[in-house]
């Protein structure tokens, strides 16, 4: 009964770590091609860019795999998978045969290829050593443009504001945000990095890198205009590691397909993560979640399918954090482009919510600094009484107060 | 150097060396303390880090975000409740005790 987990990230690591706990007592080997020891990525775009930060914070402590006899192999990157064989090729050129495989493949960086792309000083933010890079970088620059208005982008915006760099955002989509998060909130973000000093190009995109000896002095945009450069920063999306998955043979749609209990379309093949793929009926399209949240909780899923067979599907409402300057923003659910939105709370006050509805139901809850709607709307979407949209939008209505109040009656 | 005890649910003590500056669950996972699992890594997002202090009136004071993520904890909330993630260790504690919950999921 060999278990083999491919990828050691915040999935993989919660596999290895979740199986032993269920008490899987066959060989769990867990494979990585970085070379340090895993760890938490969330604060790799955080705190970690910031001036006094050290080493990044370990997922477990260095003892934890031998102690949990765990097979940790770093600096082991997969070359193929065999289904047919049951077996996973190293680049190295070892092989480990499995009774089990999960991939847990995670995403890449998505790349910009504009011309001049290549030129010096343009950094990407996707592992440790990036960060380290980006941070050591990050020292000297003075102008510093990030291409790419999502979570990754703007999270490294106010780390590089809060250094006192001059920083521009450069955003084709016409909003800040636009992919995750409804306007209300992509407008409070807004607000608090102009609040810094931060300038935010909206609605244009980079025509191309203009560079002196090698390295980036400008950016000029796709409306002409161009800015001055000595560091940028593309953070343009992810996509998921799926190559493995397809190379062998293993249904993939914009990332690895699995079925309700996280399955591939290979037997005894699961998937865990940013790298997974699940058909979503509402959408009409596969949906890939890519959160710290999703993917370990995927992953005790999968460990308990393995080591007790098959349950319940999985089922759990994803949630995700960011935080800005000093915005805390939360979201619990999976909203919809043209889902119905009603506001709790003052946007221009201390905080607020944005509940989503679809079809009249409560899908999605997202939270500016209002911790206590978003601990309230976790639990009423895992299955409490979910209010309308009429009851939202009633003169003082509280999410905490409802859950309480019907607690218990769904 | 302050030194801290955490109580398993069976009962049994783990005593170990904090640091000043640190927080409680930092030292928690550096030790693999069984119970604590602190999933978002010290941003006091998941509530998933719960101890119970002996001397709870000996601590900084819960903030409102604490307060409210200390409402969702997985076993029950009592004075005593925290979130290891956001009480930084002090020179001056000498000893400090914390239980560790049942269960945090």
């Amino acid at each position: 009964m060999t278990v083999v987990v491919i990828g050691a990230g915040h999935g993989g690591v919660q596999v290895a770590a979740s199986l032993r706990a269920e008490g899987h007592l066959g060989p769990v080997v867990l494979l990585d091609g970085q070379d340090h020891l895993p760890y938490h990525r969330p604060q790799l775009s955080k705190e970690f860019l910031g001036p006094g930060a050290g080493e990044p914070q370990l997922l477990r402590s260095a003892s934890f795999f031998a102690d949990q006899d765990i097979d940790l192999r770093l600096g082991t990157a997969v070359a193929a998978l065999h289904p047919a064989r049951r077996r996973v090729e190293l680049r190295n050129g070892g092989t480990v045969d499995y009774t089990h495989v999960v991939l847990a493949l995670g995403s890449s960086l998505r790349r910009l290829q504009v011309p001049g792309h290549e030129l010096d000083g343009i950094a990407q933010l996707g592992s440790l050593t990036d960060a380290a890079a980006l941070r050591a970088r990050l020292g000297a620059a003075r102008d510093v443009v990030v291409v790419g208005g999502g979570f990754l982008g703007l999270e490294i915006a106010a780390a590089c504001a809060e250094v006192g760099r001059a920083v521009t955002v450069v955003e084709p989509q016409a909003r800040l945000l636009a992919r995750a998060v409804t306007p209300p909130v992509s407008d409070a973000v807004r607000r608090a990095h102009e609040a810094a000093g931060t300038v935010l190009r909206v609605g244009t995109g980079v025509q191309r890198f203009l560079g002196r000896d090698g390295r980036v002095r400008r950016v000029v945009l796709s409306d002409g205009s161009e800015l001055p450069a000595d560091l940028v920063v593309i953070a343009v999306g992810v996509v998921a590691n799926s190559g493995i998955a397809e190379a062998a043979g293993l249904a993939v749609d914009d990332g690895v397909l699995v079925d309700p209990w996280l399955r591939t379309s290979v037997p005894d093949v699961f998937a865990v993560g940013d790298c997974v793929a699940r058909p979503d009926r509402e959408l009409g399209a596969p949906r890939r979640i890519e959160c710290v949240q999703n993917a370990i909780d995927q992953a005790r899923h999968v460990a308990s399918s393995i080591a007790h067979g098959l349950g319940e599907p999985y089922g759990r409402v994803p949630w995700f954090w960011t935080h800005q300057f000093a915005l805390r923003v939360q979201t619990v659910g999976l909203g919809f482009p043209d889902d119905d939105c009603v506001l709790v709370g003052d946007p221009d006050g201390d905080g607020f919510s944005v509940c989503r509805f679809r079809r009249g139901r409560l899908v999605a809850v997202e939270s500016v600094n209002r911790t206590r709607d978003h601990m309230a709307a976790r639990r009423l979407l895992s299955g409490g009484v979910l209010p309308s949209p009429a009851e939202v939008g009633s003169a003082g209505f509280d999410l905490k107060d409802h859950e309480l109040a019907t607690r218990g009656a769904a | 150097m302050p030194t801290l005890t955490f109580v398993l649910p069976d009962g049994t003590r783990r005593t170990v060396e904090g640091k000043a500056g640190l927080s409680v669950m930092e030292v928690a996972m550096a030790e693999d303390l069984p119970g604590i699992v602190a999933e978002c890594g010290g941003n006091a997002m998941c509530a998933t880090c719960h101890v119970y202090a002996d001397a709870a009136d000996r601590l900084p004071p819960v903030s409102d975000v604490e307060d409210e993520m200390l409402g969702s904890t997985a076993a029950p909330r009592t004075p005593a409740s925290r979130l290891s993630c956001q009480v930084e260790i002090a020179d001056d504690w000498d000893e400090m005790t914390f239980d560790v919950p049942e269960t945090q999921l």
